[in-house]
């Protein structure tokens, strides 16, 4: 047994024990850790914000910078602090501006990358190919699939009531959802055990060295 | 042989297609299987000398240089074809000028099928303008579920909590679980019940004040709205959640409602929620993170039965006609996944006896996705 002397594992260990102790009961211990984190997140965050996005995308090319382009900047530099209008009961409407601009850009651009990633590459990963039609098992598997497609499909379709056949493919539809969610619990535990393993081997080697 | 080889082989230098400038490509044809390398080469048209900016891939048979290309010069381009024992250098004597595409005609699939879905959803918005009750959406069960937990939550004279997920306002979700607070905002109001509104970004902090201000003044009790109960934690994943946590297992609240997108956290927020008694309703869009909620929740709104779960409660006709829209653009991919699979099946059945078009004519069709 080697007991670390490292103050920093030590820390590390005594708030990752605070946060275990959650586990028991809500406790001094863990409010403390929980306080700590948020706090240290929320600094962390602002200050990776102003060193990754205000600092380089903003104050260097206004500052430094020669092109005649960098005076379009002051454009989201103003739609920018529209957002501090919530500060003022007088001008709290103008958010409205910012948050419109944000929600429609963003919309606009994600609505292409997500046909493309999601619907296109799952009919693409649903229809048959030479290679499935050769091969037997590739065939069953895939005609498993299409079925799945199709009646999981159908339980997200909302303008008819689900009655009759509609009804029917429905429910197949849910059953096929449920053992994709199987799957994926089983799978995402195991990754969390893994994480359990990581904090456990921490505790028990880097600091108790208990464990080699 | 060896010249005739050489002689056979060709390169081109091309503007990259489909692409936003700044890059061109080179394109090589008959090369050697002995070549061992090939250099690429490049100058402009004020520069004397070559300099190397990369080499060929003899897999793909291509380079494409994206190494400070402006659009609108000529580059010259020479290859050093590198053979065991001898180094043979080609020029390209077409200059190649970079320019920028206004479509990526590749992605024309996705055009027609964005104008075709667009269509459709602006066709049913304005039904829904014009008859907003002549839409049907049928109902979600957890939707009742709602008004089940606020009550139960008031009888026990417990708090309510909404926690939103991990995305920003541009998420659909996000969108969802706003107008999902203010039905849930509204009820509150009118039970009289404290609500507590985590947020994990500060715009949609803003977003939900907003919402919730509404719907009690909807309500008529304007003067029960607390702008410090829709409060922001952190924009850090596990900081939102130990927070989230730690307010649950002090507050106690009877009902948690988990809306939005969600992570990795879910089924830590889920089960201090299913710990601390609340009856909870979840909805997200994450399907990785659903097995979750259906394990440790009481109602789950799968995917897009948050979306239109959302519509149906607002009935608002851009909320409707998304919902009819996506509805029959699901339609319409059935019906292409049912034609491409029936064609598919048939083109193999006839290739087996030797009869080879009709899979020739479905692999073209395949290579429009």
């Amino acid at each position: 047994m080697h007991i670390s002397t490292n103050p920093w594992v030590w820390i590390a260990a005594f708030l990752t024990l605070a946060i275990y102790s959650f586990l028991y009961k809500d406790n001094p211990f863990y409010k403390f850790a929980e306080h700590l984190f948020m706090g240290l997140a929320i600094g962390y965050g602002a200050v990776i914000l102003w060193y990754t996005s205000i600092i380089p995308r903003l104050w260097d090319p206004l500052a430094h910078g020669t092109s005649p382009m960098r005076f379009f900047l002051f454009i989201p530099i103003f739609i920018g602090l529209l957002t501090l209008g919530i500060f003022s009961k007088k001008f709290t409407w103008v958010i409205k501006y910012p948050l419109a601009i944000y929600i429609g850009a963003s919309a606009g651009l994600s609505v292409p990358v997500t046909l493309e990633a999601y619907i296109f590459k799952q009919v693409e990963g649903t229809i048959l190919t030479r290679a499935m039609v050769n091969n037997w098992f590739l065939g069953i598997s895939n005609a498993i699939m299409f079925v799945g497609v199709l009646t999981t499909l159908v339980y997200f379709f909302f303008s008819k009531e689900h009655e009759g056949f509609l009804g029917k493919s429905a429910r197949i539809g849910i059953i096929f959802i449920m053992v994709a969610f199987g799957a994926s619990f089983g799978y995402t535990v195991m990754a969390r055990i893994s994480l359990l393993i990581g904090r456990m081997q921490f505790l028990l080697h880097d600091w108790l060295g208990i464990i080699k | 042989m060896m010249v005739l080889l050489l002689l056979s082989m060709s390169f081109e230098a091309m503007d990259t297609p489909n692409d936003g400038g700044q890059s061109i490509t080179i394109i090589g044809r008959d090369i050697p299987t002995d070549v061992k390398k090939i250099l690429v080469f490049r100058r402009t048209e004020k520069d004397t000398v070559y300099k190397q900016v990369g080499f060929f891939s003899l897999l793909s048979m291509k380079y494409t240089d994206n190494d400070s290309i402006k659009d609108g010069e000529k580059y010259f381009y020479r290859l050093g074809v590198v053979f065991p024992e001898s180094t043979f250098y080609y020029n390209i004597t077409k200059p190649a000028v970079s320019t920028a595409q206004w479509f990526n005609r590749t992605r024309a699939a996705v055009l027609m099928y964005l104008i075709l879905f667009s269509a459709l959803v602006l066709l049913f918005i304005q039904l829904a303008k014009r008859n907003p009750e002549g839409l049907f959406i049928r109902k979600i069960p957890a939707l009742d579920a709602i008004d089940e937990a606020i009550g139960r939550s008031t009888e026990l004279g417990k708090p309510t909590f909404f926690v939103h997920g991990l995305m920003g306002i541009t998420d659909a979700g996000t969108l969802a679980a706003i107008t999902l607070l203010r039905r849930v905002a509204k009820k509150i109001a009118e039970y009289d019940t404290p609500l507590l509104v985590t947020n994990f970004d500060p715009i949609v902090m803003t977003a939900s004040q907003e919402t919730v201000k509404q719907a009690y003044t909807e309500a008529g009790r304007p003067d029960a709205y607390n702008e410090k109960n829709i409060i922001y934690l952190t924009y850090e994943q596990f900081g939102y959640t130990a927070g989230v946590d730690g307010l649950m297992a002090r507050e106690k609240p009877g009902a948690i409602f988990l809306q939005g997108y969600f992570f990795a956290e879910s089924l830590i927020l889920a089960e201090t929620g299913h710990a601390v008694g609340a009856i909870q309703i979840a909805g997200t869009t994450a399907t990785v993170q659903l097995p979750f909620f259906v394990a440790a929740c009481d109602y789950v709104l799968i995917g897009e039965e948050l979306l239109a779960a959302s519509s149906y409660i607002g009935r608002e006709p851009v909320m409707l006609g998304s919902v009819k829209g996506s509805d029959w653009g699901k339609a319409v991919l059935i019906f292409i996944i049912g034609a491409y699979v029936t064609l598919g099946t048939i083109a193999g059945i006839l290739m087996s006896t030797g009869r080879h078009t009709l899979m020739h004519i479905f692999e073209k069709l395949v290579s429009v996705f």
